[in-house]
């Protein structure tokens, strides 16, 4: 077994390598593989899977890569992630990528795919819509048909037709990622110093970029690590940082939170990774219905979601009582729609519960964190004060 | 500035203001008049299925631009953000929650009454979900009818989307209609408005269209966005909207006889110098100004993007009385922010080609990501396929904040110039040939 550290470096070198050589390694040693790229948030992975393709989220460039082109295409109001993705599909960061799917959370990423289209990127670029009906028959039926594009999409590439056995086999797999990957947030709960905010943020990430098993193998040995003692108890609060589903905040943000005496309990920066809660069905005879019903009935909630019905201000708050937290850290992308259009719903939930709550703004390339370190300080400082 | 002077009235413009009023009235007086009120969007909006449950609807955004217009935007915004809302975000929304903080006073100066039914039929923007989930907290209780429009992902309407919509009309949609206005669904009713809505809009493309003559007796962006008015909001599928295009078209044929240019509200543009192409909504807050600019350098707005937001009619869809459920499908699908971005530039390409366009502009607005995530793409494309010059500009819809005048006019005056320069040298090379 790998050391905890050497463990996180790796995670951290996979995670922001925007050349993806791990999923192309891992397509070149065999043919007939295919690598599908997804925006953020959420695609049913398990689909790409079946069909023998590693599925990559392209998450940003981050403070990894200067922007230049993808400014040309994008207005100064505007968020940031977009530009960044274009300017790695420009300089061809993207060229062994067959496929691409851009998930219907907001009008930046649809208007995206057609960018895609329209510059021909991979060899299908595809618009992944959610049903925004809820029942079986009706949205659950839209979602199947969604999903079988995307398999003739990946069909059409490498010609493979993806049986029953296979999707549960796919299954299967991504459970038990989703469940490796509640544990460490279960044991965090009680010990967060045992792996900080942004080490678990390192090896989610690297999840996104890497095939499903070896990922779990990884999650199993963190696992292992963290069962045991590691790291000092700080006298820190704890939070849940919520608004980041989509751009991601810079690691530095992540960082001075830490620093300025914070435990990130809970968070939506690999919001994909954990859409669905639980596991889904895997012997079963139609897998599609079974990935449909997860979709409809075990999502979790985000702003990139419709939720009337389920309001998100409740499940938040109720996430911040399930994780036993002091506060919540309300930190979305500037000129993000979705995460900015909630926040004043999101708050009033949170005062109504008498949780406290500050609130940032970033852009994935921030340098600047001080006055950032600074709030989220006098937050900690004010909770344990009145605590 | 605007010029003081009272603008020149058609009759159409008169029946219009008429026919809003008699609108606004009829809200103001729901709760008497025993009728139920929706509040729904225009793109993609079931107007026929709501008028045939007796019930009057409320169109959002339709406020809002009617408070930028009448100058109350900044302060409706300004409270919006004081209860949370970024400055960030569309401020369409902004200035509709600030209308509802402040009386919900509507543009007659009559109340709007709450909701009895909020029905979610949106198309092409996600923000309009959010919107929703805002009004849906604002009215609790009130019962909330969602139809999702999937979006055209490969430029076209298949089979299987159809049916969803169709399915989520009978099963989500109306029965909450039945139950709220307490009618049954009436099928040939709805059908019979549906011919009078393809009647409707036969005519408002015969009267787009008109600007294909050169030179165009309408302007197709300023005045067009008054000329979408009625079949875009509550009018579609009545008679009076019938007879409101009947009259216009008749002032357009008249005009095309005459051989005369746009009515503008600075009096009639009386030398076409330019023939645009036009992509993204207008400002709203500043509009008049905005058009005089255009008006001031003989400027003509043969096309536009924006007046296809309730319906890209001009490309052959209508209402159909023999499948009302699965045209109003279709109707959903195929509005212009629900076009992928190829079917939008393909759209936009011809219109610079069959309207003799000198150029194309683009007016990118601030809040807007629904419009704005990709224009730049487009103009790219469009220089590149039309070859004509294309021009840029940013502003609000009704954020006075982001309507900078003097900035607008620079950049459409250099414009201006490089269509003028590109005119000389294209007669030049005419004439060498
Ligand atoms: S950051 Fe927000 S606005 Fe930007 S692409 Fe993501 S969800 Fe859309
Ligand atoms: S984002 Fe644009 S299309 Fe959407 S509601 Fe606002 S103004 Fe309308």
């Amino acid at each position: 077994m790998k050391s905890l550290d050497q463990i996180i470096a790796e995670c951290e070198e996979i995670a922001f390598d925007l050349k993806f050589s791990r999923a192309r390694k891992w397509k070149d040693e065999q043919d007939n593989r295919v690598i599908v790229g997804y925006l953020p948030t959420y695609v049913p992975r398990e689909i790409i899977h079946a069909a023998n393709g590693i599925s990559v989220g392209i998450m940003g460039t981050g403070d990894r890569k200067q922007i230049i082109k993808g400014d040309a295409y994008y207005q100064s109001y505007i968020c940031h992630l977009p530009r960044g993705v274009i300017e790695m599909a420009l300089d061809n960061n993207l060229d062994a990528f067959d496929g691409f799917l851009f998930p219907a959370i907001c009008d930046c990423i649809r208007n995206l795919s057609g960018m895609f289209k329209l510059s021909k990127k991979g060899k299908f670029q595809r618009y992944f819509d959610y049903p925004q009906n809820f029942s079986s028959s009706i949205g659950g039926k839209f979602y199947i048909q969604e999903l079988e594009k995307v398999l003739e999409d990946i069909f059409n590439v490498n010609g493979v037709r993806v049986t029953a056995k296979a999707l549960n086999h796919s299954i299967g797999l991504y459970n038990k990622n989703r469940h490796l990957i509640e544990t460490i947030y279960t044991i965090r709960q009680s010990t967060p110093w045992r792996l900080s905010a942004v080490e678990t943020y390192y090896i989610l990430r690297a999840g996104q970029c890497m095939p499903v098993e070896d990922h779990n193998d990884i999650l199993e040995q963190v696992v292992a690590h963290i069962q045991k003692e590691r790291g000092e108890p700080m006298d820190n609060i704890r939070v849940v940082v919520s608004g980041s589903f989509c751009e991601q905040p810079p690691i530095g943000l992540i960082k001075s939170i830490e620093l300025a005496g914070c435990y990130i309990l809970d968070d939506d920066f690999m919001l994909g990774s954990r859409f669905i809660q639980g596991n889904i069905t895997d012997d079963s005879e139609d897998p599609l219905h079974a990935l449909s019903e997860a979709y409809l009935h075990q999502s979790t909630f985000s702003s990139a979601f419709y939720d009337v019905g389920n309001p998100k201000g409740k499940r938040l708050v109720e996430l911040v009582r399930k994780r036993a937290s002091d506060g919540i850290i309300f930190c979305a992308a500037s000129f993000c729609d979705p995460a900015l259009l909630d926040r004043p719903e999101l708050q009033k939930e949170a005062d109504a519960a008498g949780i406290p709550h500050i609130n940032f703004q970033f852009h994935e390339n921030t340098g600047q964190f001080k006055i950032i370190k600074e709030q989220a300080g006098t937050f900690s400082d004010s909770i344990k004060l009145w605590a | 500035m605007a010029d003081p002077k009272e603008a020149i009235k058609e009759n159409s413009m008169i029946i219009q203001k008429e026919m809003l009023a008699r609108q606004f009235k009829d809200l103001s007086m729901a709760k008497e008049l025993g009728k139920k009120v929706v509040y729904t969007f225009v793109p993609g909006n079931l107007t026929e299925l709501i008028l045939s449950f007796d019930m009057l609807p409320v169109y959002p955004e339709i406020n809002a631009l009617q408070s930028g217009m009448r100058k109350k935007s900044a302060e409706y915004i300004r409270d919006a953000e004081k209860i949370g809302f970024s400055e960030d975000v569309c401020t369409y929304v902004k200035c509709d929650i600030g209308m509802m903080l402040n009386g919900n006073i509507g543009p007659t100066g009559e109340k709007i009454p709450p909701p009895d039914l909020l029905l979610l039929s949106y198309t092409g923007c996600f923000t309009f979900l959010k919107w929703f989930e805002n009004l849906e907290r604002l009215y609790p209780g009130v019962p909330v009818a969602m139809l999702h429009t999937p979006y055209q992902e490969d430029g076209v309407m298949t089979e299987d989307q159809i049916n969803y919509m169709v399915k989520q009309l009978k099963e989500e949609v109306i029965p909450k209609m039945e139950q709220v206005s307490g009618q049954k669904y009436d099928h040939a009713r709805l059908s019979k408005m549906m011919e009078n809505s393809a009647k409707a809009e036969d005519l408002l493309v015969k009267i787009l269209e008109s600007a294909k003559i050169v030179p165009s007796p309408i302007d197709a962006y300023f005045a067009g966005v008054y000329y979408i008015g009625p079949i875009f909001t509550a009018f579609r599928g009545t008679g009076e909207a019938v007879d409101y295009y009947t009259e216009l078209w008749n002032e357009v044929q008249q005009r095309i006889k005459l051989g005369l240019g746009p009515v503008t509200p600075e009096g009639e543009i009386k030398e076409e110098k330019f023939r645009l192409v036009v992509e993204g909504p207008p400002n709203w807050t500043n509009f008049r100004e905005f058009w005089k600019i255009f008006y001031d350098m003989g400027a003509v707005i043969v096309a536009s993007s924006y007046t296809k937001v309730g319906g890209v009619y001009d490309l052959g869809f209508r209402h159909d009385p023999k499948e009302p459920l699965e045209s109003l499908a279709k109707y959903c699908m195929g509005v212009y922010t629900n076009m992928n971005l190829p079917q939008r530039v393909d759209m936009l390409e011809k219109y610079v080609n069959e309207y003799k366009a000198d150029g194309f502009l683009i007016n990118s607005i601030k809040s807007c990501n629904s419009f704005s995530a990709g224009q730049l793409m487009i103009m790219r494309e469009i220089e590149q396929r039309a070859g004509v010059p294309v021009g840029f500009i940013e502003s609000d819809l009704v954020d006075p904040r982001y309507f900078s005048y003097a900035n607008i006019k620079n950049r459409l005056e250099s414009y201006f110039q490089m269509l003028e320069q590109r005119k000389i040298i294209l007669k030049q090379e005419e004439a060498t040939v």
